[in-house]
């Protein structure tokens, strides 16, 4: 990749973060805080993306950047105020924005009406007349900066400048210049613009020093030299304006054409060496202007800044002795880093963890004893391990701000598509969970707000009726909570219909007519396959796809969702995400000679069955008694058909665990190993989908364990039609 | 030893370019990323030119300038502005806080250097 192309690709990176910090400030001042900063960084976040377009030939990202820039700067002026109906406008704005640079960087295309819509839009805000005007201004006011623009680095030497003129041909101008004294204080230097001056052509200069003070009198800011140039070149007076271009409010400037020429032509290099080294005896003669003699004038001519350049220039000189001169310095504090390379090296330290825990095993195996200086290092070794991983873990965390920021965008499509008024509140955007994690979540977090705009929140009318504000609320939140992300998506609507829900249920032969459930198992018939409470098919939520798809896409992440609901005050839905996808803190017990391991997250309590607690249900169904509950009695190795009869469970454990749904087993296998972190293997990507089992790891004396997929056991106990019958495993 | 410039963007886009060239050019750079990361910045670096944007966070080009201004040490050093707007009133204003001149974005690499020989005998 070359280097434009890899600055391109930061460009496109940069973009996604200034589109965010767009949004992010809009809708921060859309709720009330039009503060001049968070104003300045939506304009900036604009003003940006405009400027990285320009250098790279987007002209149509620059022409929308550039009307959007406009009004933005009305608003930051105080000549617009930022209405409701105008951050409207914004906000739709930021929305095409943002499809213009993913056209820009996928090569695809945003459709011309909308685009053209939003531009007039915004034109008529800012008072323009449109897109035409706008975009013609846009290229007037900044016209040549924008033709040319192939930026193709090249080298130029600095004697390119200086050999030039030899037989000076052209017009011949008088040109005047009399810096003021905030000429020189703005760190311009008269010698280099006489430098490039007579770079245009061939030019005499002298020096006008009559107006130099006694030494004594001398004030070393002042400016008191004037120059009178002789200029002959082929350039026009425009172009000898030019040079000035940086100083013309600083001096005293006049520029006329002469006769054809006449004079001779005075060595150029010769006199800036002269003004830049200081007095030199003898001055250039002149034949008509007695009183210049340019050398003694020079070093005052040069005043403070000069000398100051000069200091500038050791020091300069001295930094650069001790770094080697071309070396580029940053000063940042952040470095980007091929993911595959992060990836690789959490792979590794999967494998040191692995193997860290072999060595455990082996030596303990061994004759050392546990407060021998091995062992002692082995324990320090396994710290350490432990926070090499967590560490590599971090780098892999990312903060859930890149999934949430596209939620506002989604919240008003579908509350256009609705009819519905809604407001996202987003909390926790700042907290932080595995890469992949992330990259995951958006499906189902997409849905989740869906839902909740498009069958959580009532219409404005039913709102009103009911004594709410027509605009409805959606919050979604994330937090830690104890080793685990959760991620809430709660809305202010009606909450869940639990007669209607219950009717759909059995009307759909989900369940029994006469079933007994409580609220909370009503609540959780939503995510049962094939349910949809929508009355028509709406074309957001649509057909097909349900809870029943997020809550598996959730599972499929290792977490769990749950809902809870309260009637006429709206719906929550949270979802509980493990940091991390590839260690998992888990339980190792021995089924039918197997090893597997259990997630840690999913077990309630272990106990040891007694014989008067368990209760045959008819066939192989067995309930224990926890306490004063019953719950189902789930034989492990039966399930997964590692045994056909159902074990004895006096002489095993049972292990309680909850369940996705809140729902709470007891899982019996043989035997307790003990606890410990393994690092997840996928089954799928190295042998194929086994039911019941959710992945493998390597564990300390190098054997394969499965781990036990916790819902999937329970549900395949119950019977549960969804699952795919159980299949004899190899093992 | 090859001429220093400092280089004030908040966009990482621009400070690459910038970097590619002017590092093309034979210049070292050092880089920061708003007005208080430039002052910092100057705290250990003498650039013979700087070149700074204008729109930026914490502290904007025009505060950056009049800071530098102020500095006895480092009033002399020439900046340029570089931003795309091109316009008289931002100009002057940028003029008025002291810099030296500016370059308009999108700049194309021979008007930048020429820019800075414009301004420092680089």
């Amino acid at each position: 990749m070359d280097a434009m192309a890899a600055i391109k690709q930061t460009f496109f990176q940069e973009c996604e973060e200034q589109l965010a910090e767009l949004e992010t400030g809009l809708l921060a001042i859309e709720g009330g805080q039009s503060d001049l900063e968070t104003i300045n960084a939506v304009f900036r976040a604009v003003h940006s993306v405009k400027g990285g377009a320009g250098a790279f030939h987007l002209d149509e990202l620059v022409g929308f950047a550039h009307i959007f820039e406009t009004t933005l700067d009305h608003v930051r002026s105080g000549k617009l105020a930022p209405t409701p109906d105008l951050l409207k406008t914004m906000l739709r704005s930021a929305d095409v924005l943002a499809d213009l640079v993913r056209a820009a960087r996928d090569g695809g295309t945003v459709e011309e009406s909308r685009r053209k819509a939003l531009a007039d839009e915004l034109a008529r805000w800012s008072g323009g007349a449109g897109e035409a005007s706008a975009t013609a201004e846009s290229e007037s006011s900044e016209g040549d900066s924008l033709e040319g623009l192939n930026f193709t680095p090249i080298q130029i030497s600095l004697d390119e400048i200086e050999e030039q003129g030899e037989a000076p041909t052209g017009d011949r101008f008088k040109v005047t210049f009399k810096p003021h004294r905030g000429l020189y204080a703005k760190a311009n230097d008269a010698t280099l613009i006489l430098r490039e001056l007579s770079s245009l052509g061939s030019a005499e200069i002298e020096c006008d020093q009559s107006k130099l003070p006694k030494l004594m009198e001398l004030d070393p800011e002042e400016a008191y030299l004037i120059w009178n140039i002789t200029l002959t070149t082929d350039k026009d007076e425009q172009s000898i304006r030019e040079v000035f271009e940086f100083v013309d409010t600083d001096c005293d400037l006049t520029v006329s054409k002469l006769d054809p020429p006449g004079l001779e032509s005075i060595d150029i290099a010769a006199m800036i060496a002269a003004a830049q080294s200081g007095p030199r005896p003898e001055a250039q003669p002149d034949p008509e202007t007695p009183q210049s003699t340019l050398a003694p004038a020079a070093a005052p001519a040069a005043p403070a800044p000069s000398a100051g350049q000069d200091m500038a220039a050791k020091a300069a000189a001295a930094a650069a002795d001790k770094g080697d001169g071309n070396v580029a310095v940053t000063a940042q504090t952040t470095i980007r880093v091929d993911l595959d390379r992060v990836d690789r090296l959490a792979d590794l330290v999967g494998e040191l963890v692995i193997n860290q825990a072999m060595l455990a095993q082996r030596i303990s195996e061994g004759t050392v004893g546990r407060a021998s200086s091995a062992a002692v290092a082995l324990d320090e070794l396994e710290q350490l391990t432990r926070e090499i991983q967590e560490s590599v873990m971090a780098i892999r965390a990312q903060p859930v701000k890149s999934v949430f920021q596209r939620m506002p965008r989604l919240a008003r499509k579908v509350a256009t598509l609705t009819g519905k008024s809604v407001r996202l509140i987003m909390d926790g955007e700042g907290t932080e969970v595995d890469k992949t994690v992330i990259e995951r979540l958006t499906d189902p977090l997409t849905h989740m707000i869906r839902n909740a705009i498009d069958h959580g929140l009532e219409s404005p009318e039913k709102r009103r009726a009911a004594g709410k504000p027509e605009e409805g609320t959606v919050r979604l939140s994330a937090m830690h909570r104890s080793g685990r992300i959760v991620i809430e998506v709660a809305d202010d609507g009606a909450g869940i219909n639990r007669t209607r829900v219950r009717q759909i249920a059995v009307d759909k032969g989900l369940i029994p007519a006469d079933a007994q459930l409580t609220d909370d198992e009503v609540d959780n018939l939503i995510f049962l396959p094939g349910f949809s409470t929508a009355s028509t098919v709406s074309n957001i939520s649509g057909r097909g796809v349900g809870m029943d798809v997020v809550k598996r896409s959730v599972q499929a992440l290792g977490g769990r969702i749950s809902i809870s609901s309260n009637p006429g005050k709206g719906s929550t839905f949270a979802m509980s995400l493990p940091l991390t996808l590839a260690v998992l803190d888990g339980m190792v017990v021995t089924v039918a000679d197997q090893t597997l391991v259990v997630p840690l997250t999913a077990i309630v309590e272990t106990l040891q069955p007694k014989q008067a607690d368990v209760h045959g249900m008819g066939g192989d169904s067995r309930v224990i008694a926890i306490r004063d509950r019953f719950v189902p009695l789930v034989d492990v190795g039966q399930v997964l058909s590692y045994r056909y009869e159902a074990a004895d469970p006096m002489t095993r454990v049972a292990l309680l665990v909850e369940t996705e749904g809140g729902a709470r087993n007891a899982l019996l296998v043989d035997a307790i190993q003990g606890q410990r972190q393994v690092v997840i293997k996928s089954l799928e990507a190295n042998y194929g989908r086994v039911p019941g089992i959710a992945g493998a790891t390597i564990l300390g004396d190098g054997r394969v364990a499965l781990i036990v997929d916790v819902d999937a056991v329970v549900a395949d106990a119950r019977g549960d039609s969804y699952r795919e019958p159980s299949m004899a495993m190899a093992s | 030893m090859s001429t220093t410039i400092l280089t004030v963007d908040d966009s990482r886009t621009m400070r690459d370019m910038l970097m590619l060239a002017l590092s093309d050019a034979g210049y070292r750079v050092v880089q920061a990323e708003d007005g208080v990361h430039g002052l910092e910045v100057l705290k250990n670096e003498m650039p013979q030119v700087v070149i700074t944007d204008i729109n930026m966070p914490r502290m904007d080009g025009f505060g950056f300038i009049e800071n530098v201004r102020k500095s006895e040490k480092h009033r002399a050093i020439p900046i340029l502005v570089l931003t795309t707007e091109s316009d008289a009133e931002k100009k002057d204003r940028a003029r008025k806080a002291g810099a030296t001149g500016w370059i308009v974005k999108p700049f194309d690499p021979v008007k930048l250097v020429n820019a800075i020989r414009r301004v420092a005998a680089a």
